[in-house]
């Protein structure tokens, strides 16, 4: 996953040294390696045509400032582009009608709509407050209706019961009177997924749409759609008045050049994101980082937040605590770390975050820290007594060698986990005394463009 | 090696060749109107030019085949058209159908079923790619060549799939092993165990939707294959990756990452009939090139029951170019 833009970039960039400005010549190998990253990052190749065309426009005659390389200067114009292409600031729902506001959920089969409809009712409940009304309008796909109403009871909002012989409009019609007599905040109508060529379905939705008049209506569509996400994308906004567009899956590892096409092609914005199966997983939707996320320069903000949905709070408050009382830090606790790394979906996802340079030097470095050494450590460390594992000093020959025997290592390799849990015990020390503060000037030297 | 799987192929096609046969080409056909159109529409040109061949590039890559085997298919061309080889676009066309039937033929390889008995199949891919409506299919395939099948609902974790699964079970008139909740394994265990005592010919386990970084998820799906191992040290016999059409260049990284986990025997492609494509097909082989072929067990055109057939690539080629 390291071939991304900013490495294609690097290659070219080192024929163009000392160039004070970009200017039509210089950029042109550039722009081929912009427009392969997006095709690689599936942005649909009309969408790509247009923008590289834009930042053509935009880059020639750009003067080159500071320490910036050419290329960086050129990424620095495509991020800008990008971000601007996605709509610039993120938007979030607009509820502000007599209510029941009424949300529409539109998308293909697959895409993750009744799934986005119980992670959106759930955000509406616990951000805004709202009491929020789901109703199924998928009388075709099997158990469509059963799933919306698990999801709905483990989002905590209520369901309205439809049957499978009834029409979706009937459906519909009998929930918006249900939500007006109950006094529901939001309605949210899913519907049976469809393909934008299926002139029938098509057709059955406009109905519900100028039947319910809701007040959003929104796209549903997978992050990993490929270059047909501008058909699909044209399609549903020519039939129904899109109001906004929810990207789903996002938490996969495609680039999700989709975002853009469906951005482009509908105009309407990306309002919000899906990632994760748990109900929990819904995002705002921020332009930037998914621009920066495209062109694989890292998704630091990302990161920090997926650590903080991977690890227990609890766990991690109680873990300070014990760092900042002066007690030591033992293999207890190295092994705990392990496992909440683990958590986060292993050092190779974790990895897959960081801008790339930064993660290719990582990977280098640290290249030992493979997911399945981990398992390793983890094996050696639960071969140990609770006594060793608290008082790592009292380990010697003997016990060395049961463990080793024990975790089926040679003892070479315990010695080795000692030593790396001695080196972060140091780091933990530090950490203790003198705070975040100090480590991250210490941390500094070792990231570039972290000043 | 290429000569023994033409045979097999046409032996597969000719053995297979009941009177229902045209009204699939026809749906296939159907399904790929769009790529189709904007395939053969470039070849109505009046001559060969670079602007031709750029737009060809285009269009390849249009329908999700990917730089790589876009550039493969197209330098194949040029250094055809450069050595006077090719003068009309008509025969540009018929080079190009033949270029991607070459590359597709590979992936050509029938499911034989009858190697053990219970034949367990265990079917795995992302989330909403259609594993559970594709299990439903394949029961009905099945049958209808005289086969018992058992179904196992091991998607334990999304809301409804058990239902859903059950739903086609009814359908299909297929026992549907089915647990209230619990652990995917352990379900896929107790429905070999059935099989096995009925005397069935087919389980096809369903498994959750799971995206290849989750990785939690995929040592799930590892152990389930361990688990099946228990049962029968030969299971799963067939191991499939269900594939959305509609996905693009992240289906090569959907293959490698499943293949690393639970060792891909085989593929289904759902919902070609989108309005696309399937160019990740093409992209799919390329990547391949060179390795042992993954089988393209069955491909997908259509809600119907019966739209899910097995794979031909002569077929599926003719279709895009209706020739």
């Amino acid at each position: 996953m390291l071939d991304n833009l900013s490495l294609r970039l690097a290659k070219v960039v080192k024929t163009l040294r000392g160039q004070a400005r970009l200017t039509e010549d210089n950029i042109s190998d550039m722009l081929r390696e912009v427009r392969m990253a997006l095709l690689e990052a599936d942005v649909a190749l009309p969408v790509v045509k247009k923008f590289i065309a834009r930042v053509k426009e935009k880059a020639v005659g750009h003067e080159v400032i500071g320490s910036l390389t050419p290329g960086q200067a050129l990424v620095g114009v495509v991020h800008r582009e990008l971000t601007e292409l996605m709509g610039g600031a993120s938007t979030g729902l607009n509820l502000a009608t007599q209510p029941p506001a009424v949300i529409l959920m539109a998308g293909l089969q697959g895409s993750g709509k009744t799934t986005s409809t119980a992670k959106l009712g759930k955000w509406l409940k616990e951000r805004q407050k709202k009491k929020v009304l789901v109703v199924s309008c998928d009388v075709y796909r099997p158990a469509a209706i059963e799933q919306l109403k698990t999801v709905a009871s483990q989002a905590g909002i209520d369901f309205y019961p439809s049957e499978v012989g009834q029409k979706p409009a009937d459906i519909a019609a009998a929930a918006l009177d249900f939500a007006r007599k109950h006094y529901h905040d939001v309605l949210f109508v899913d519907t049976a997924g469809r393909l934008a060529i299926d002139q029938a379905m098509m057709a059955e939705i406009t109905e519900l749409h100028a039947l319910l008049k809701p007040i959003e209506t929104l796209f549903v569509v997978d992050a990993m759609l490929g270059q047909d996400a501008v058909n699909t994308a044209k399609a549903f906004n020519e039939a129904l008045p899109l109001t906004g567009v929810i990207l789903t899956k996002l938490d996969g590892d495609a680039r999700g050049g989709a975002a853009l096409s469906v951005r482009h092609v509908t105009g309407k914005p990306i309002k919000f994101a899906g990632v994760g199966e748990k109900l929990a997983g819904l995002e705002e939707f921020h332009p930037e980082r998914m621009a920066s996320r495209i062109l694989g320069m890292g998704d630091i903000l990302g990161l920090v937040e997926e650590a903080q949905r991977g690890v227990d709070q609890d766990k991690a408050q109680a873990f300070a605590n014990k760092i900042k009382s002066g007690k030591s830090f033992d293999l207890n606790d190295f092994k705990e770390q392990i496992g909440q790394m683990r958590k986060m979906g292993g050092m190779a996802s974790m990895l897959d975050k960081l801008p790339a340079q930064f993660a290719q030097v990582a990977q280098q470095a640290g290249g030992g820290m493979e997911d399945k050494t981990i398992g390793r450590i983890e094996g050696i460390i639960n071969s140990m007594t609770p006594l060793e594992r608290s008082k790592p000093e009292i380990l010697k020959a003997s016990r060395k060698r049961r463990i080793a025997l024990g975790a089926g290592v040679s003892v070479q390799e315990v010695n080795r986990l000692l030593k790396q849990f001695e080196q972060t015990q140091q780091v933990m020390k530090q950490f203790a005394k003198g705070g975040m503060q100090k480590m991250l000037r210490g941390m500094r030297g070792m990231m570039p463009g972290l000043r | 090696m290429f000569g023994f799987l033409k045979k097999n192929a046409t032996a597969a096609t000719a053995a297979e060749l009941p009177a229902s046969r045209p009204s699939w080409t026809e749906r296939l056909k159907a399904g790929l109107t769009r790529t189709r159109s904007q395939l053969t529409g470039l070849f109505r040109r009046g001559k060969i030019d670079d602007e031709l061949l750029e737009e060809l590039e285009a269009t390849l890559l249009m329908a999700d085949v990917g730089l790589e085997a876009s550039r493969f298919l197209l330098d194949d061309l040029r250094r055809r058209v450069k050595n006077g080889k090719l003068e009309t676009p008509a025969e540009l066309q018929a080079a190009l159908a033949d270029a991607l039937e070459q590359l597709l033929r590979p992936l050509e390889i029938p499911l034989d079923t009858t190697t053990h008995k219970p034949f367990v199949i265990m079917l795995a891919g992302v989330n909403g790619a259609g594993k559970t409506t594709s299990i439903g299919k394949l029961a009905k395939h099945f049958q209808a060549q005289g086969k018992s099948v058992l179904l196992a609902a091991g998607d334990t974790f999304r809301a409804a799939a058990r239902e859903q699964l059950i739903a086609w079970g009814d359908r299909n008139q297929v026992a549907v092993i089915a647990q209230a909740s619990g652990d995917p394994a352990a379900v896929v265990f107790d429905a070999i165990n059935a099989a096995k005592a009925r005397n069935i010919d087919i389980v096809l386990a369903d498994t959750a939707g799971r995206l290849p970084t989750q990785l939690h998820l995929m040592e799930e799906i590892a152990k389930v294959k361990r688990v099946i191992q228990k049962v029968d040290p030969t299971a799963p016999h067939e191991v499939l990756l269900v594939l959305d059409a509609n996905i693009g260049q992240n289906a090569l990284t959907q293959v490698t990452a499943f293949d690393k986990a639970i060792g891909v025997t085989g593929l289904v492609v759902t919902k070609l009939d989108g309005t696309a494509k399937g160019g990740v097909i093409a992209a799919i082989a390329r990547q391949r090139h060179g390795q042992p072929p993954l089988a393209l067990r069955f491909i997908g055109v259509g809600e119907g029951i019966d739209d899910l057939q097995p794979f031909v690539a002569r077929e599926f080629v003719a279709a895009l170019f209706d020739s």
